[in-house]
């Protein structure tokens, strides 16, 4: 326990030393989020969405062809209502014997839709309200984006600092000492684990004060789900670094290892559109699930069942990393 | 110099073999390390003094063979116990020199009085600088500071003096030679002859895997020099009686003679001039020239 605490302490003190690093962990995140904040601010709509429930073919004519709207058909009501809270589509209508239609009470435009529903003279609408924040692509894409930078910190801050450590030989001293495989993993681990949650929390405070950003879910579940998927990211820069004795190679590897979890892992744009192939590889990927917690948990406010699959898979990626990377470690 | 006769065999090895594939880089060597001894492995890059000390260091698994520390195979309780400065160590960066010693000093039971290793490696004024600032004197010292580090009883030196000015060369030494006045064993490497002569009360010499001759130096001189050598400026000589061989070093020529009076006699007898001739016994470095027929020196 000494040697595992004495470990820790060395670590972190080199860490918190390296200023470039510290400040580039820190500011990169914060920058990137505050300049995707900037650039999709000004997101205006040239159309209005109108989601309906079943055919497009059941609509009206003189609705069909008021200039403007778009209409999107929802074979699930359920969906389709959430995204009116999201203000992901501006109305929902629902056609045949009950004509109902929904709207965000805090959404100017499904304001001005009711407008015009009532000015076409259709038929006779029963109306229903619902609430709820819009959801904007920089709330849809923060939780990615901390999640990626969890990602990209853990990789190359654990992988490439023990490849370093086996190149000039501080590894080869530490074999020579007591200290056992299991620790030292076990120390880089932990060690890197409080850096990058401090860290996490430090950019999300800052997110939060220049952002007004979405988050309804519980503070608790999306820590948990951070450390949960930090530890399985940690993980997987061990394995990727048990062997390998050149910071080339390293980087090579690692960054063989993060790019496909960039493009893929959901963090820039859904993958709900795209082809079964590539949805059955963004599965494999540990950020993928990783990123679709954090975002259930912060947009949607998902609770533990919803995103125990998301959980279970991370822990059980985690633990495969790190059994076979302590096991196929080297030294020297 | 303490007597080496006194000590209990406190390290032993038999029979040590490492192979890299078709290359042998340990041929089988056997050697005793007793106690309070200062034990010198010595040849040229290459002889396989570093495989030896890694094997010992559990560092590298040994081919066959067997090492014994006091009677009983070495496994990794052996690295509680034992002292090692490796020939390159890199540390970690961004810790200072206390950093330093209180990381090392957590990884082992019986950790040794912190300060009085910072006094007796003479690291006060540099306790709290950043390793990578050390000068190459002041990082060697807080290499030995970690290999004491767990108050061993033996201490493992790897070319501990390799690339160190003459100057932090003669205070390393003396900080050696204060370990051993405390009665620590320790096991040298070094291609360095003066550095084995200075300090080891036996030695080993190596090459190409092989140990080629071990004792005191002063029992290999004897044996296998009864000779002086001397000195003179390059020139051409007869090889009169007296002279049992030249050798060219350098801008010198070195004529080794058993009978200095016949020799010096047939040389002014030649009209060689004298001015500026040296005599000297010989010394492991031409112990090493005659065994090996290689020049040692870097």
């Amino acid at each position: 326990m000494k040697a595992f605490l004495a470990l820790l302490k060395a670590r972190n003190l080199e860490f918190l030393r390296d200023r470039s690093a510290l400040t580039w962990n820190v500011l990169f995140p914060l920058l990137l989020i505050m300049s995707f904040a900037v650039i999709f601010s000004n997101d205006t709509k040239l159309s209005y969405k109108v989601g309906v429930l079943g055919s497009l073919e059941n609509l009206s004519q003189n609705l069909r062809e008021t200039k403007y709207l778009d209409f999107v058909s929802f074979d699930e009501k359920e969906i389709a209502i959430k995204k009116v809270s999201q203000h992901q589509i501006d109305m929902l209508l629902e056609l045949g014997e009950k004509p109902h239609y929904w709207i965000n009470s805090t959404s100017p435009n499904g304001y001005i839709l009711e407008r015009v529903l009532k000015g076409s003279g259709e038929q006779q609408f029963e109306k229903s309200e619902v609430t709820g924040k819009e959801i904007r692509y920089i709330d849809w894409a923060l939780p990615g984006i901390l999640a990626m930078n969890i990602m990209f910190s853990c990789l190359f801050g654990v992988g490439y600092v023990i490849v370093r450590y086996r190149k000039n030989g501080f590894l080869k001293r530490l074999k020579a000492t007591p200290l056992s495989a299991y620790q030292f993993l076990v120390a880089q681990l932990v060690s890197r684990l409080l850096l990058i949650m401090s860290i996490t929390v430090i950019v999300y405070i800052g997110c939060d004060i220049f952002i007004d950003f979405h988050m309804i879910g519980s503070y608790v579940l999306l820590f948990f789900t951070a450390i949960l998927g930090s530890i399985c990211m940690i993980s997987l820069g061990l394995l990727s670094a048990s062997r390998i004795r050149s910071e080339e190679l390293a980087g090579g590897i690692l960054n063989l290892a993060t790019w496909p979890m960039m493009i893929l892992s959901g963090v820039w744009f859904s993958l709900e559109g795209a082809p079964d192939v590539i949805k059955l590889m963004a599965q494999a990927l540990p950020l993928t699930h990783f990123v679709d917690a954090t975002r259930a948990i912060m947009t949607e406010g998902a609770g533990i069942a919803e995103i125990a699959p998301e959980l279970i898979t991370l822990s059980i990626m985690s633990l495969i990393f790190l059994l076979i990377g302590s096991l196929i470690f080297r030294w020297n | 110099m303490p007597s080496q006769e006194s000590g209990f065999p406190l390290l032993k090895i038999e029979s040590l073999v490492k192979t890299f594939g078709t290359f042998t880089a340990v041929d089988g060597i056997s050697f005793t390390v007793k106690q309070g001894q200062c034990f010198g492995l010595l040849g040229p890059n290459g002889a396989g003094k570093t495989t030896t000390i890694e094997m010992m260091e559990g560092i590298t698994a040994a081919t066959s063979g067997h090492i014994f520390y006091k009677g009983r195979e070495i496994d990794r309780t052996f690295l509680q116990e034992v002292g090692i400065q490796f020939q390159h160590t890199a540390l970690q960066d961004f810790l200072t020199v206390k950093d330093n010693l209180d990381f090392f000093s957590a990884l082992y039971h019986k950790p040794a009085d912190i300060k009085h290793l910072i006094e007796r490696c003479a690291l006060t004024e540099v306790l709290h600088r950043d390793t990578s600032k050390l000068s190459g004197g002041q990082r060697q010292r807080l290499l030995l500071a970690i290999a004491l580090i767990n108050s061993p009883e033996i201490v493992f030196l790897d070319e501990p003096t390799t690339g160190l000015d003459p100057q932090s060369r003669r205070n390393f030494w003396d900080l050696v030679r204060e370990l051993k006045a405390e009665g620590k064993t320790i096991l040298l490497t070094t291609h360095y002859m003066d550095e084995a002569q200075a300090l080891c009360d036996e030695i080993a010499i190596m090459d190409h895997g092989h140990i080629i001759a071990m004792g005191s130096p002063k029992q290999l001189l004897q044996k296998h020099f009864n000779m002086k050598v001397v000195r003179i400026p390059l020139q051409e000589i007869r090889l009169t009686p007296g002279i049992t061989s030249t050798r060219q070093d350098g801008e010198w020529l070195e004529i080794h003679t058993e009978k200095l009076d016949q020799a010096l006699e047939s040389l002014i007898h030649e009209g060689v001039s004298l001015n500026q001739m040296e005599i000297r016994n010989p010394d492991l470095e031409d112990l090493f020239i005659e065994l090996t027929g290689k020049q040692l020196r870097h």
